[in-house]
């Protein structure tokens, strides 16, 4: 198996295409830079593919495979190698990062084509999907890091693509920054995961967790206390309550990496983090619960702001931030392959939506506000249709895709392994308000007359490199969830089958934890049920949202006006995310900034610091200051210095010598 | 010289190394100065001479040997460089000769 055992081939695709092109790039022509990054991220898919093929050619219980090639560190009892693990679960992210990722390679070349930094731009996006696969296909916890890091640093080079502008360089450091701080409790939950297992390996940190009991509500330990710090990065890398606030401001990035990284991939690691440590999770109820309570939260609450935005992108990226809320509910209820479907079924969807919206900014020529838009369906007809069926497939309408990841997220949050009707209610919530926002702005943008003056703006088109990708993606957004599609009439849920190696022992862990009442296996035998009874508040929470937007914008147009006038205070809370941006830099950014300038700058800097080391110049200054009146120039003087200094060690001698 | 005692000799070395060092420090022509180091130098070489004789050992001939042969290569350089200063400033005087002075 060619690539299987040299799983480390797959990465150097994209690597070396980002450091040919970074380096080499400046000067070439569009489709040379085309041939090396897209190239290589093609290599990188059709690795994939072959990868695919290679799975399938054994059994099952042949995974999951752990290949070690280079020891990385050795230092006493810590050591870490450069190892890979492939399992079901990295299969499908593989799948997911290089496929969606190849799309929207192939949809920039449309997008940035007019772009001065070229070259740069795919140099960064090479090296995301390098550190992205490293991610996913990381062995132990500290390459999983290595990773980690890494797609936050291209992140922040990509969010500050357009660095000449502040607030795109802004929202970059922004978005280092806040993430940092969820690294932070990572990096601790790394060390606490040494100090407890001895190793940072994912095989040998479950073969020790399964020897360690559960650790209940009142019992709780170190493996909570692991749980919660690790979960604390996945907050801040999959931008959850209370560190989401960077994901908006992220949009100052062009729109394939909003995509790419802001949707599809990379903020979704920490559900991949989350659905990898499942076992870790499965011993910390009370960790798994926090993470339920703030995907539940967040899904919810992201979803208010996302009702009221009238830029686009924001709107979409609140989207992102409630839907990554609901990926976090799934697995924090238990049912980790809930979760990952979802993640799944939002790359798709999401990220289609994403490359649909930059198709209408390109489409008008960089406008981003939806109330300048309006009757775009007949002009751009094939985005229209492609963000109609993403649109389906999020709001949770039957049969498109996110109906059957959300709706199994929902059918494990009412009678899951950690079942909760709060969590439910606010994730059923959340569905509706999703419904309408989203077809909110459809209807903004597509429907009704056009707000921008047809003079000026001529909109068109976009070229069929970006209109490719949409398509695919529509596809499979409306496709994407059809795994589960038996599910429904009583059969198998595949998508569910396929990962259950990867989360079985969790489950029966928890399963057994809970009690009896509570089926093996999350989405298969008690979903069937559950599914059936669970599906139609969904389904209509879809479809109200659905009616609600088309009245609000489309039959009485006027509504909206109307409702935000009569209901001023709420409206302009939303309208201003609940102030927590201006919460956020009142209570913890000008208190640093001051502490900062007062404190660290002028006092501890310029008065101790420069202090101690002026001090020690002038010091020298003064006494060099007296030694140089001895270096008269005059020759005699020397010589009685000399004289003194002999008749000085002369008598010491001869003192010594009498003392003797 | 059997029936002089060393301390003669050493006492008398002491003098002129002593006078030595008065010349060079409180004199200020050049050459007197260069004479004080010659006389500097041959009081020592007195001082081990009557020691090797006292002793009965030649480590201090040999030693006068060197101190002679530096002090010859001495008064070359040496007497060049008063050359050159008399040449050059009309003056052997010392305290003319400061610019190393900070």
């Amino acid at each position: 198996m060619p690539v299987l055992d040299h799983i480390w081939i797959l990465l150097l695709f994209p690597l070396a295409g980002s450091a040919i092109t970074g380096l080499f790039g400046k000067r070439w022509s569009h489709s040379l830079v085309n041939t090396f990054t897209i190239g290589s991220v093609a290599l990188a898919f059709l690795a994939t593919l072959e990868l695919t093929r290679e799975f399938f050619s054994v059994p099952a219980s042949y995974f999951p495979v752990v290949r070690t090639f280079l020891p990385w560190i050795s230092a006493g009892q810590f050591r870490v190698n450069f190892s890979f693990q492939f399992d079901q679960l990295t299969l499908l992210m593989l799948l997911i990062v290089t496929g969606v990722g190849l799309l929207i390679h192939i949809y920039s070349t449309g997008y940035m084509g007019h772009d001065d930094g070229y070259y740069r731009f795919f140099s960064y996006m090479n090296l995301f999907m390098f550190f992205m696969m490293t991610l996913v296909t990381a062995g132990n916890l500290a390459l999983l890091f290595v990773g980690w890091e890494g797609v936050g640093l291209c992140s922040y080079l990509l969010i500050g693509f357009f660095f000449t502008k502040k607030s795109a360089a802004d929202a970059g450091k922004k978005a280092f920054i806040v993430t940092r701080i969820g690294d932070m409790g990572f990096t601790i939950g790394l060390l606490l995961v040494f100090w407890t297992f001895k190793s940072l390996d994912y095989s040998v940190i479950f073969g020790r967790a399964a020897g360690m009991p559960v650790e209940l509500p009142g019992h709780v330990g170190v493996l909570t206390a692991i749980g919660l710090l690790l979960f604390a990065g996945a907050v801040g890398k999959s931008a959850q309550l209370p560190l989401y606030v960077w994901l908006p401001d992220a949009m100052e990035g062009p729109t394939p990496v909003s995509a790419l990284i802001h949707a599809a991939t990379m903020v979704t690691a920490g559900v991949y983090m989350v659905a990898r440590m499942n076992f870790l999770y499965a011993h910390a109820p009370v960790a798994l619960f926090t993470v339920a309570v703030i995907g539940a939260l967040t899904a919810f609450y992201a979803a208010t702001i996302a009702l009221v935005q009238t830029d686009i992108k924001k709107v979409l990226a609140y989207s992102t931030i409630s839907q990554l809320g609901y990926m976090f509910l799934g697995c924090g209820v238990g049912a980790f392959s809930a979760g990952v479907f979802h993640l799944m079924t939002h790359a798709f969807f999401k990220g289609l939506l994403f490359l649909a919206a930059g198709s209408v900014i390109h489409a008008m020529g960089g406008e981003q506000d939806m109330r300048n838009m309006g009757g775009l369906r007949k002009k751009i007809p094939w985005t229209y249709a492609t963000m109609f069926a993403a649109t389906l497939a999020i709001a949770g309408i039957p049969f498109f895709s996110g109906f059957f990841s959300k709706d199994t997220i929902l059918a494990a949050a009412a009678i899951g392994p950690h079942p909760h009707r709060i969590l439910w209610t606010l994730g059923l919530a959340g569905a509706l308000l999703t419904s309408f926002y989203m077809f909110r702005l459809l209807f903004l943008t597509f429907h009704g007359q056009p707000r921008y003056d047809e003079q000026t703006v001529h909109v068109h088109e976009s070229p069929s490199s970006m209109i490719g990708p949409l398509v695919i993606l529509a596809i499979f957004s409306v496709g994407g969830g059809w795994w589960a599609l038996p599910k429904l009439f009583g059969g198998r849920d595949y998508f569910s089958d396929f990962l259950s190696p990867v989360f079985s022992a969790s489950q029966r862990l928890m399963a057994a934890t809970q009690g009896a009442g509570v089926a093996e296996e999350v989405g298969t035998n008690f979903a069937t049920d559950l599914l059936r009874v669970f599906w139609q508040p969904a389904v209509a929470a879809a479809l109200l949202g659905l009616l609600i937007a088309w009245w609000f914008y489309i039959a009485r147009p006027d509504t909206p006006r109307r409702l935000a006038d009569a209901m001023r205070g709420p409206y302009k809370l939303l309208l201003h995310k609940y102030y927590v941006d201006e919460i956020y830099g009142a209570v913890i950014v000008s208190p640093l900034l001051w502490i900062s300038r007062n404190v660290l700058w002028h006092t501890v800097d310029e008065r101790v610091l420069d202090g101690m080391v002026n001090g020690t110049g002038s010091a020298a200054r003064a006494a060099g200051g007296q030694l140089r009146r001895l270096q008269s120039g005059n020759a005699r003087s020397y010589a009685t210095w000399v004289v003194i200094g002999a008749v000085a060690v002369l008598t010491l001698f001869i003192w010594t010598m009498v003392r003797q | 010289m059997n029936g002089i005692p060393l301390s003669y000799f050493l006492v008398l070395s002491a003098i002129l190394f002593g006078l030595g060092v008065l010349g060079f420090i409180f004199k200020r022509n050049i050459i007197t100065i260069f004479m004080c180091i010659e006389l500097m130098l041959n009081a020592v070489n007195l001082a081990f001479i009557a020691f090797s004789r006292a002793l009965g050992q030649f480590d201090g001939l040999v030693f006068v040997f060197f101190v002679i042969v530096v002090a010859a290569a001495e008064a070359a350089v040496g007497l060049a460089i008063v050359l050159l200063i008399s040449r050059n400033r009309r003056s052997l005087n010392i305290e003319n000769v400061d610019e190393m002075k900070s």
